[in-house]
């Protein structure tokens, strides 16, 4: 009797560790794709537009650095075709852009890892540099017209200022909410 | 759950990166073959999101509205005292502004004026700042009861309570997307000062539009009021947009009357296309009533214009 009455309890209980391994699975990629949609709230704040392709390479870098199974590569081109549609630049490229980020810092990834936190940042600035410097060849060959390159500076400045802030937030949640082998 | 063996899944994850890529670097190659594409699905994603971000964007207005941002909080007295000053000047400018409509309504009596139709205009609320780093626009919530079709509605004018602030470029069923003046692609054809010289007022993507094209020899003058001008027929004319200034670089720039760093409500001006599509008729019109000094001519052949849409009738009319 005691057997018939524990089967049912042991399945819900199933059901339950397998929502929550879902969710922190799918932590980092909806974290990312929310917080696209909330910088384009009209907060008012100037160069605000900078903000989102900034907030999604630190996003790439850092889930792909420490966490990369929970960032797939068809959520990141997924993002950065939303990141195209929301800000206006060539359908696609900043897919390309993402992904090509994605894949340099997993090939960086071994040498990384047991560095300080201030040379990987300095590393991100410089992923983010040539993220951005590629971002605006691209627009200008694509668009055949050279564009000013101040805005995509502007980009790759923000790029570095938000990952301290940003690494801070997802440290946390790599422990909790986004821990998968804690599920 | 498929269960894959651990090789394959091996294999299936190293192919992911460079297959999204190889995909990515198509749908690059396809938005650019097909410019259509990309705007209608950004048409139907804005459609998507515009009640979604009504939704978030109320909160953040009512905090703005009710306490006010962080900005205005720390310089509440300095704003307060320059609201003072200014208010006081607007109101012998509201004595001077009552004074002149009045001259203005009589000189437009004396004149028999006849005012131009007032175009459609709806109020529309600014759900979402989705410009890029090298595009500037707004995002707005259509109201349900606006009864215009979106085909209508591209080409609208936008205005905030003081200004031009772009025109709407794209429209969807229940949002549209408003290209600022300061855009990079935007071009305004503009008149300056009182006798209204002509002259472009291009986007910078910066915060202050250029002026290009102007008269030679009439260059703009400091402080001139730019206004909207009816030449290439796509804006009204006389609508505000900006001021005449000159830059650290001795450059004319525009500095914008729109607040468009932080635009709310937009007003939508729905123009109607009253320009008539003029075609040329060829008819055979008998003057009378000639002075004696032309006695020859009495029938003569003319060439009138008439709107596009009446001109059948008398082409019909013109053969027999």
């Amino acid at each position: 009797m005691s057997g018939a009455r524990r089967a049912p309890l042991r399945r819900s209980v199933n059901v339950w560790r397998r929502l929550d391994a879902i969710s922190r699975h799918a932590w980092p990629g909806m974290v990312m794709f929310l917080g696209l949609l909330v910088i384009g709230l009209p907060f008012g704040v100037p160069g605000q537009a900078a903000l989102r392709p900034a907030y999604a390479m630190a996003c790439v870098f850092f889930w792909s650095l420490y966490r990369p199974a929970s960032l797939p590569a068809p959520v990141v081109a997924g993002t950065g075709l939303l990141l195209d549609l929301l800000g206006m630049s060539p359908m696609g490229m900043w897919a390309v852009l993402l992904l090509v980020l994605q894949g340099s810092t997993l090939a960086a990834r071994r040498r990384l890892i047991p560095q300080s936190f201030l040379l990987t940042w300095l590393v991100f600035t410089a992923f983010a540099a040539g993220a951005t410097a590629l971002a605006w060849l691209l627009q200008s060959l694509l668009e055949l017209n050279l564009l000013p390159p101040g805005p995509e500076a502007v980009v790759c400045l923000a790029a570095a200022g938000l990952y301290p802030a940003l690494a801070a937030f997802f440290i946390r949640a790599h422990r909790g909410a986004a821990a998968a082998e804690l599920a | 759950m498929i269960r894959l063996s651990v090789p394959f899944r091996q294999a299936l994850s190293r192919l992911t990166l460079p297959v999204m890529l190889m995909l990515s670097l198509g749908t690059v190659l396809v938005g650019r073959a097909d410019q259509g594409l990309a705007d209608r699905l950004r048409d139907g994603l804005n459609d998507l999101l515009a009640p979604a971000y009504a939704l978030m964007a109320g909160p953040v207005q009512a905090v703005e509205q009710g306490g006010g941002v962080l900005g205005h909080l720390l310089d509440l007295q300095g704003e307060n005292e320059a609201l003072r000053a200014e208010n006081a000047k607007l109101l012998q400018w509201q004595a001077v502004a009552m004074a002149l409509e009045a001259q203005n309504d009589a000189l437009k009596s004396a004149l028999k004026y006849v005012p131009p139709a007032a175009p459609d205009f709806f109020t529309a609320d600014v759900v979402a700042d989705l410009g890029g780093i090298y595009a500037r626009s707004v995002l707005v919530m259509l109201p349900s009861a606006s009864g215009v079709t979106p085909a209508k509605l591209v080409g609208a004018v936008a205005m905030d309570g003081r200004g031009v602030a772009g025109r709407v470029v794209e429209a969807g069923d229940r949002s549209a997307r408003v290209l600022l003046i300061t855009d990079l692609n935007s071009r305004i054809p503009v008149a300056l000062g009182v006798q209204g010289r002509p002259a472009l007022m291009t986007g910078t993507n910066g915060p202050e539009p250029a002026l290009l094209y102007w008269a030679p020899g009439q260059p703009p003058q400091e402080g001139d009021m730019v206004l909207t001008s009816a030449a290439g027929g796509a804006f009204p004319p006389g609508l505000p947009v900006g001021v005449v200034h000159y830059d650290a670089q001795n450059d004319p720039v525009v500095l914008p009357l729109a607040d468009l760093d932080a635009l709310r409500l937009l007003r939508l001006f729905c123009y109607p296309s009253n320009e008539p599509e003029l075609t040329t008729v060829h008819a055979v019109v008998h003057v009378t009533g000639l002075r004696e000094r032309e006695p020859a001519v009495k029938k003569k052949v003319v060439v009138i214009y008439v709107p596009a849409a009446k001109a059948a009738v008398p082409a019909q009319e013109g053969g027999h």
